[in-house]
């Protein structure tokens, strides 16, 4: 009945079996699969042009997230690719219950991902340089960091201490998890632990900060990057929008939280649009392993993706000083 | 209901009364000491019975019970010539996190902790014990003089958790509670953290990643309070009872989990009833932990507390 209330007059007229009510209308009028709405412009997108320009609207330059794996075959290299630690599985060993059982949320959320945990590490090449990428993917969980995830982090970075090779991760989580209690915040200890061990080996390890990184993850290795780089107009935070709205009793500020915001602050040290992320990235690589910039790296990326519709231009962050 | 006394404790309370009742009118004619004694040894009898079988949500009140020991209490009472330090070199003096050096058994700390306030003046002031950036850079700040001078590091945990404010985000809350995790985990000189009251999550952490995690017997420990756990995960925040009990936020459940070290006893009735004997315990479980851990070389204590990082979690392999 409260619906009722809140249809317009006009709705009221219908019958009610002509009657639907706003949110159903809304995904019917665009059938899965072939279009996509950008949430932030609101353009409809063919979804082929789409995945064409890597999830990145065309129009607008918003970036969808992406799965984990979907992600890291995005940015590394075809060949060369070996997953590390996915024999790393998670248990249920609180019995924890909510109003869902843990044991049935890992279940659901394997098989809607088709991952065993929110957290893909892959050993790979980028332009031919070995490195170790890690991948977040939201949908597990919200991305969320308990055992597997700490656990799995923390191998990606031996392999990469034991290669002597760069670490990339890709965060985008909610945070620890709470269905493993305290052993997920835990896990913040354990992950930016093992960096210590890569920075006293001199070895880079770059955070890529996608949309979103909040809590425990964002508390923990996403921050400690020698280099920290975000996707335009990410989350990221310590505590949620809604938490801060409540504490403070105010309107946060438009943009609050999110990559340029971050930038102004002084929080990250570059905002880069996906198209640039892997020729950005190697190339700074490189020069602190020391090392030749691998040769027309641009232009692999280009003929790559020979269909990539060219952004608009947004990086502008980088151009000019912050103003004061 | 009497203020003193929590909601589970109104039955002692009750007795109490009687009892103070009883001494009034016995001190003209009557003598009532037999009565007295005998409702005093029920008294005990019940607070044993009532803390014997304490649900988690029932010792979340005890941590958070407005008159238990803070930090200051506990260092006026077990170190000595406690010298204040504020400030993080760069922001200001977040007043959530105090630390200072101070002689324990006649030795040279550090001494660092979250400070709550006892009345809403002070509570202002202290932001209720829930740190901004500049209180976790300040703590670190004199963790690394703590290692550079070679001073046992002595953290006391106590907050709701690091303070979800505008500025505190703009001032990089994650970034300061990340650093912190990172430096401790090589802060080359020991380090001994005791939850008092609250141990609410990554607040709580950034200052106690350690080689002795030591928990008061009523204290809790948590990655989310159990109301915020509640109303995400129940959706509804009238869950935290269950939500307490699922996440398993008590010294007990944490040190079967091996998360935690030791455990400290507190006196009947919890921490606030004694803090002299309060302080005593803690004084004793400091001691011990301090001794332990400087009979390790300075490499001996950083792999066990390395390998002791890594052991955390459980899964399949």
């Amino acid at each position: 009945m409260r619906d009722a209330l809140n249809m317009s007059w006009f709705e009221k007229l219908l019958p009610s079996r002509i009657r639907t009510d706003a949110t159903t209308a809304k995904k019917k009028t665009i059938p899965e699969g072939l279009w996509h709405k950008c949430p932030a412009c609101k353009a409809v997108l063919y979804r082929a042009d789409l995945e064409r320009n890597l999830e990145v609207c065309p129009k607008c330059n918003h970036h969808e997230r992406l799965s984990g794996r979907k992600r890291l075959e995005m940015f590394l290299d075809e060949s060369n690719r070996e997953e590390i630690a996915a024999n790393i599985e998670p248990i249920d060993f609180l019995k924890f219950k909510d109003s869902k059982k843990y044991k049935d949320r890992l279940t659901a959320a394997q098989k809607e991902t088709d991952e065993k945990d929110a957290l893909i590490v892959i050993k790979g090449q980028v332009h031919g340089v070995p490195l170790v990428a890690a991948a977040f993917d939201f949908r597990f969980l919200g991305g969320s960091m308990g055992s597997v995830v700490g656990e799995r982090f923390v191998q990606g970075a031996n392999e990469a201490l034991r290669q002597n090779i760069p670490y990339i991760v890709f965060s985008a989580s909610g945070g620890a998890r709470m269905q493993e209690a305290l052993s997920s915040l835990m896990q913040m200890a354990k992950t930016s632990a093992v960096l210590t061990k890569l920075a006293e080996a001199d070895i880079p390890y770059v955070s890529v900060l996608t949309d979103p990184t909040m809590g425990g993850v964002s508390a923990s290795f996403a921050m400690l990057g020698d280099i920290i780089v975000a996707e335009p107009r990410a989350l990221i935070g310590f505590a949620g929008p809604r938490v801060i709205e409540q504490t403070v009793g105010e309107k946060l500020p438009e943009g609050f939280q999110r990559s340029e915001f971050l930038i102004e602050k002084g929080a990250i040290d570059r905002i880069i649009t996906r198209h640039k992320l892997r020729a950005d990235i190697i190339d700074m690589l490189c020069m602190l392993t020391h090392k030749p910039q691998p040769a027309n790296m641009e232009e692999i990326d280009a003929i790559a993706k020979p269909e990539v519709i060219k952004p608009v231009e947004d990086d502008e962050t980088e151009e000019k000083p912050a103003e004061q | 209901m009497n203020p003193d006394f929590l909601d589970f404790e109104q039955p002692i309370a009750e007795l109490e009364a009687k009892i103070d009742e009883l001494r009034y009118v016995s001190s003209s004619d009557v003598n009532l000491g037999d009565e007295v004694e005998r409702l005093e040894e029920k008294v005990n009898t019940l607070t044993k019975s009532i803390f014997s079988k304490l649900t988690s949500k029932q010792i979340g009140q005890l941590a958070r019970h407005p008159k238990r020991p803070y930090t200051f209490d506990i260092i006026d009472r077990i170190f000595t010539d406690f010298q204040q330090l504020h400030g993080d070199r760069a922001y200001g003096d977040d007043k959530a996190i105090i630390g200072g050096m101070a002689r324990f058994e006649g030795n040279p700390v550090m001494v660092i902790g979250h400070q709550k306030g006892r009345d809403t003046k002070e509570n202002i002031k202290r932001n209720f014990g829930m740190p901004r950036p500049e209180g976790y850079r300040k703590a670190l700040r004199l963790m690394k003089m703590a290692e550079k001078f070679h001073l046992p590091v002595i953290t006391f945990v106590d907050t709701p958790g690091a303070y979800p404010g505008i500025g505190a985000e703009e001032r990089g809350q994650s970034e300061a509670i990340a650093r912190n995790l990172f430096e401790m985990a090589k802060l080359r000189t020991p380090i001994v953290s005791t939850i008092m009251g609250e141990g609410g999550s990554g607040g709580a952490l950034a200052i106690a990643v350690a080689d002795k995690v030591m928990m008061m017997q009523y204290s809790t420990y948590s990655v989310i309070s159990p109301e915020g756990c509640a109303s995400i995960l129940w959706k509804d925040a009238a869950k935290a009872p269950e939500a307490a009990e699922a996440l398993g936020i008590t010294a007990d459940k944490l040190s079967k989990l091996n998360l935690i070290d030791r455990i400290i006893t507190e006196p009947l009735g919890g921490a606030h009833r004694d803090y002299d004997a309060v302080s005593s315990s803690i004084r004793e479980a400091l001691e011990a932990s301090l001794r332990e851990l400087r009979a390790l070389s300075t490499d001996q204590l950083l792999e066990k507390r390395y390998q002791k990082l890594m052991s955390f979690g459980q899964f399949d392999s």
